[in-house]
C-alpha cells in the first residue's frame, strides 16, 4: 500500500513509472507489427544507429532538447533502414549481414563523435551518453510529456490506417492489388517504430531497446490470433513491464531501471511461451504425451488381440515379454498393459500374462473398423 | 609512430584477423545477427565467473563467457524449434535478457571493480599495451596481444582443419549430413569460435564493434568473389585494412579507436557495396538501365518484324503507334526509336519505321530465345 502512495505522490518514482509505461505501450503497439513482418532486428539496428543522429543533431544545434535529439536519432534510424533495404535489394548480401554492418557501423560513427565531443572543452555535452545505456531515473516531466505526444500521435495515425497496416503485415500484395498505396503505408509504418524506438532510448539505453520492441509483442502473439487484440495485449503487456521495472527498482538501491524493465518483459515471453493456451509448450508436451500414451495403448491392444487371434481365444494369456518383442517400445509395455488394466480394457492372468477383457476386444474393433483395416 | 602506437596497431589487426575467419561462415550461413547476440550475452558469463575467480586476468573468466555465448545460442535455437517465435525475434529477445542480468549483478554486486558496462560495450584499445605480460623479468608485450594471437591461432587452425567441412556445410547443409559429416557438430564448433572469439575481443573493442569486425570485412569480400577461400583472405585484408585505416582516424580526432575502426569497416563497405565490379550497387543499376533498353529495342524489332510486309504496316509500324501498342509514353518511344536507329537496327522513312537486315536478325534471334 505504501508502495502504490509512493507511486503517485513520489515525483521521481511517477515519473519514471509513467515514463516506462507510456514507452512499453507504444513500444508494444508498433512492435506487434515489427514482429508480424518479421522485423524484429531492425529496432536493434535502429537503436545502435540513432547515435549518431543524437551527437550530430546536438552539433548543429547545440541544444539537448528532446524533440531535437530525437528527430536527430530519427533522421538517423531512418538512413540506416534505408541503407539496409537498398543493400539487399541490390546485391547479394543477405538481409542479416546488412542489419548487423549497419547496426555496428553507425554505432560506431557515433562513438568517434561522441567520444570527440567528450574532449573539446565544451562541457554542455555531458550527459548525450545516457542515450547509450538509457537512464530512467533522470526521466522528467517534460519527457513523460513529449514520450506522451508522439506515443499519442503514433497511435492516432494506427487506428487512421489501421486497415493499410493490418495487410502490410499479412498481405502486402493483396493490399496493392486492392489499390491501396502500400509503399506510403511501408514508409509511414517504419517510420512510427522507429519513432517508437528512438523515445526509448533515454530510459533503457541502445542494447535494452530491442527487447522493449520484440518482448511484449511476442508474448501478445501466443494468446491471440487476432491483430487487434494481439496489439492490445501487447500494449498492456508492455506497460506492465515498464512499471512493473520501475517499481522494482525503486524499492532496492543499486538496480538500474531499463534492465529490470526487460527482465519483467523476459519473464511475461517465458510464462506466454509455456503456459499460453492451445499454443504454449507445457500444452503441447501434454498433448503430445497423452497422444504417446493413447497410440501405445492402442498398439499393445492390437496385438493382444492378433495374439488371441492367433489362438482363437480371446482370454488366451499371453506373455508380457511376447507383447514387449512386437510392439518395440520395451520396457513400457508393462506400464501399458496396466494402464490398459484400469481402464478395465486387459485383465492380468497370472504373474506376467495378460489377455484382452471384452471391453478391450470391442474397443479393438472400433481400432480396426476406422482404421479401414 | 611510438611503440605503444605500433602495439595497438598490431593488436587491432589480430582482432581484425581474428573476427574475420568465423566472421566469414556467420555470413555465408545468414547467421551474422548471431554474432550480435553473442557478444552482447557474454557479459553475465563474465561477471560470474569474476565472482568465482576473483580476478579479471584469468583463463577462467574467458570459459565463463564463452559457456554463456554458446548457452544463448542453444536458448535462440530451442526457442525457434518450438515455431512460436521466428529465429530472428528470438535473437532479439535472448541477449537483452542476458545483458540485463549482467547489467543487473554489475550494478548490485560489482559497484566498485573495473568491470562497468561503458568498458564492455564499448571497450578501450588505447590501454590495451598498459597490461603487459612479463616472463623472467622479461617484458613480453601487452596480454590483449597474446591473447589475440592465441585466438587467431585457434581460429585460423579450426578453419584449415574442417575446411572441407565448413565450406560443405555452409553452402549445402542438407548434403553434408548426406555425407556423413556433422553440420550440427561444425556449427556449435563455429559458434563456440565466434564466442570466444567475441570475449577476447570484447577488452579490445567492446561488444557492439565485434560485430562491425565479425559481419563487415567478410561481407564486403562477399561482394568481390564467388570462391571461399579468396572470401577468406579477402577478408582477413580488408579488416586489417580497416583497422590501420580507423586507427590514424582517431588519432587525428583523438576519438575512440574501436569506434573509428568499426567506421572504417563501413567505409570500405560502402565503397565496395556502390564499386565492386558486377555485384556494386552501380554496376547493378547499369546492369537494369541497360537491360531496360535492349529489351525495349528488342520488342520494338519483334513488334515491326511481326507486321512487316503485311497490310497493316502503314497504320502498325510508326512511332507514334508504338505509344498505344507497349503504352510507352511519347517520350521514352522517341528515345527507344533514336536507339534503335543508332545501333543500325531501324531506318526511318516517310514516317515508316523499316527493319535493317541486323534488325531483322535480332527479332528473329528474340523470338527463338523467348
Amino acid at each position: 500500500m505504501d508502495l502504490l502512495q509512493q507511486l503517485i505522490t513520489d515525483y521521481t518514482l511517477r515519473n519514471v513509472a509513467l515514463g516506462s509505461a507510456v514507452l512499453g505501450m507504444v513500444a508494444g503497439t508498433l512492435g506487434s507489427f515489427a514482429l508480424l513482418r518479421q522485423q524484429s532486428l531492425l529496432g536493434d539496428a535502429v537503436s545502435h544507429a540513432a547515435l549518431p543522429g543524437v551527437v550530430i543533431a546536438y552539433m548543429l544545434t547545440g541544444s539537448k532538447a528532446p524533440l531535437v535529439l530525437i528527430l536527430g536519432a530519427a533522421l538517423a534510424g531512418w538512413v540506416a533502414t534505408g541503407l539496409v533495404m537498398l543493400t539487399v535489394a541490390n546485391t547479394r548480401i543477405k538481409y542479416d549481414s546488412a542489419l548487423g554492418i549497419v547496426l555496428s557501423v553507425f554505432f560506431g560513427f557515433g562513438l568517434v563523435l561522441l567520444t570527440f565531443l567528450q574532449k573539446t572543452p565544451d562541457a554542455n555535452q555531458a550527459g548525450l551518453d545516457t542515450f547509450l545505456f538509457g537512464q530512467a531515473a533522470a526521466l522528467v516531466h517534460r519527457d513523460v510529456i513529449t514520450m506522451s505526444i508522439v506515443g499519442g500521435i503514433s497511435i492516432v495515425l494506427i487506428i487512421v490506417f489501421w486497415k493499410e497496416f493490418k495487410m502490410l503485415s499479412f498481405d502486402s500484395d493483396f493490399g496493392k492489388s486492392l489499390g491501396f498505396n502500400m509503399r506510403f503505408a511501408d514508409i509511414l509504418l517504419t517510420a512510427l517504430i522507429v519513432i517508437a524506438i528512438v523515445i526509448g532510448l533515454q530510459t533503457v539505453g541502445v542494447v535494452l531497446m530491442s527487447a522493449m520492441i520484440i518482448a511484449p509483442a511476442a508474448a501478445a502473439r501466443q494468446w491471440t490470433n487476432r491483430l487487434s487484440g494481439m496489439i492490445a495485449l501487447s500494449a498492456l503487456f508492455g506497460a506492465v513491464a515498464g512499471v512493473a521495472g520501475a517499481t522494482i527498482s525503486s524499492v532496492q538501491s543499486n538496480l538500474p531501471t531499463g534492465p529490470v524493465v526487460v527482465l519483467g518483459a523476459g519473464v511475461i515471453v517465458t510464462v506466454s511461451i509455456l503456459f499460453a493456451p492451445a499454443r504454449g509448450v507445457v500444452w503441447t508436451w501434454i498433448r503430445q504425451w497423452r497422444n504417446g500414451k493413447r497410440l501405445r495403448m492402442e498398439a499393445v491392444m492390437v496385438d493382444l488381440f492378433t495374439l488371441a487371434a492367433h489362438h482363437h481365444r480371446a482370454d488366451y494369456p499371453h506373455d508380457e515379454a511376447v507383447i514387449n518383442m512386437m510392439t518395440n517400445i520395451t520396457g513400457r509395455s508393462l506400464k501399458t498393459l496396466e494402464a490398459l488394466e484400469d481402464r478395465g480394457l486387459a485383465t492380468r492372468l497370472g504373474p506376467s500374462q495378460w489377455a484382452l477383457t471384452d471391453a478391450g476386444v470391442a474397443r479393438v474393433r472400433s481400432i480396426l473398423e476406422t482404421s479401414g483395416a | 609512430m611510438t611503440s605503444v602506437q605500433f602495439e595497438i596497431q598490431l593488436i587491432a589487426i589480430l582482432v581484425a584477423v581474428a573476427c574475420a575467419i568465423p566472421g566469414v561462415f556467420l555470413v555465408l550461413r545468414k547467421m551474422a545477427m548471431m554474432s550480435d547476440a553473442i557478444s552482447h550475452s557474454i557479459l553475465p558469463g563474465l561477471v560470474i565467473a569474476f565472482f568465482l575467480t576473483g580476478t579479471l586476468n584469468s583463463p577462467l573468466l574467458i570459459v565463463g563467457a564463452t559457456a554463456t555465448g554458446l548457452l544463448t545460442v542453444l536458448l535462440v535455437e530451442s526457442i525457434s524449434k518450438t515455431r512460436l517465435l521466428k529465429e530472428d525475434a528470438a535473437i532479439g529477445l535472448a541477449f537483452p535478457v542476458f545483458f540485463s542480468i549482467g547489467v543487473i549483478l554489475i550494478a548490485r554486486f560489482a559497484g566498485d571493480i573495473h568491470l562497468d558496462v561503458d568498458s564492455v560495450l564499448l571497450g578501450e584499445l588505447a590501454f590495451a599495451p598498459f597490461n603487459r605480460v612479463s616472463l623472467f623479468g622479461r617484458d613480453l608485450g601487452p596480454a590483449a596481444m597474446w591473447t589475440m594471437i592465441v585466438v587467431v591461432v585457434i581460429n585460423a587452425a579450426f578453419v584449415a582443419v574442417f575446411y572441407k567441412e565448413l565450406k560443405i556445410a555452409s553452402f549445402d547443409s542438407g548434403l553434408a549430413a548426406a555425407l556423413g559429416f556433422v553440420p550440427a557438430g561444425i556449427h556449435y564448433g563455429l559458434m563456440t569460435l565466434v564466442s570466444a572469439t567475441a570475449v577476447a575481443a570484447f577488452d579490445a573493442v567492446g561488444s557492439i564493434l565485434v560485430v562491425a569486425l565479425i559481419v563487415g570485412p567478410p561481407a564486403t569480400a562477399y561482394l568481390l568473389t564467388n570462391r571461399l577461400s579468396v572470401m577468406i583472405g579477402l577478408s582477413i585484408l580488408l579488416g586489417m585494412l580497416s583497422a590501420i585505416l580507423g586507427y590514424w582516424f582517431a588519432h587525428w580526432l583523438d576519438a575512440s579507436i574501436a569506434g573509428a575502426m568499426a567506421t572504417m569497416v563501413g567505409v570500405v563497405f560502402v565503397i565496395v557495396l556502390f564499386l565492386a565490379p558486377g555485384r556494386g550497387v552501380a554496376a547493378v543499376w547499369r546492369r537494369r538501365y541497360r537491360q531496360k533498353w535492349t529489351f525495349a529495342e528488342k520488342m520494338l524489332a519483334i513488334h515491326l518484324h511481326h507486321h512487316e510486309g503485311m497490310v497493316d504496316e502503314a497504320r502498325e509500324n510508326r512511332t507514334a503507334h508504338l505509344q498505344e501498342h507497349f503504352s510507352w509514353d511519347a517520350r521514352f518511344a522517341g528515345s527507344v526509336v533514336e536507339r534503335a536507329k543508332d545501333d543500325g537496327f531501324v531506318t526511318e522513312g516517310g514516317g515508316l519505321l523499316n527493319l535493317t537486315e541486323a534488325g531483322r536478325a535480332l527479332a528473329r534471334e528474340a523470338i527463338v530465345q523467348a
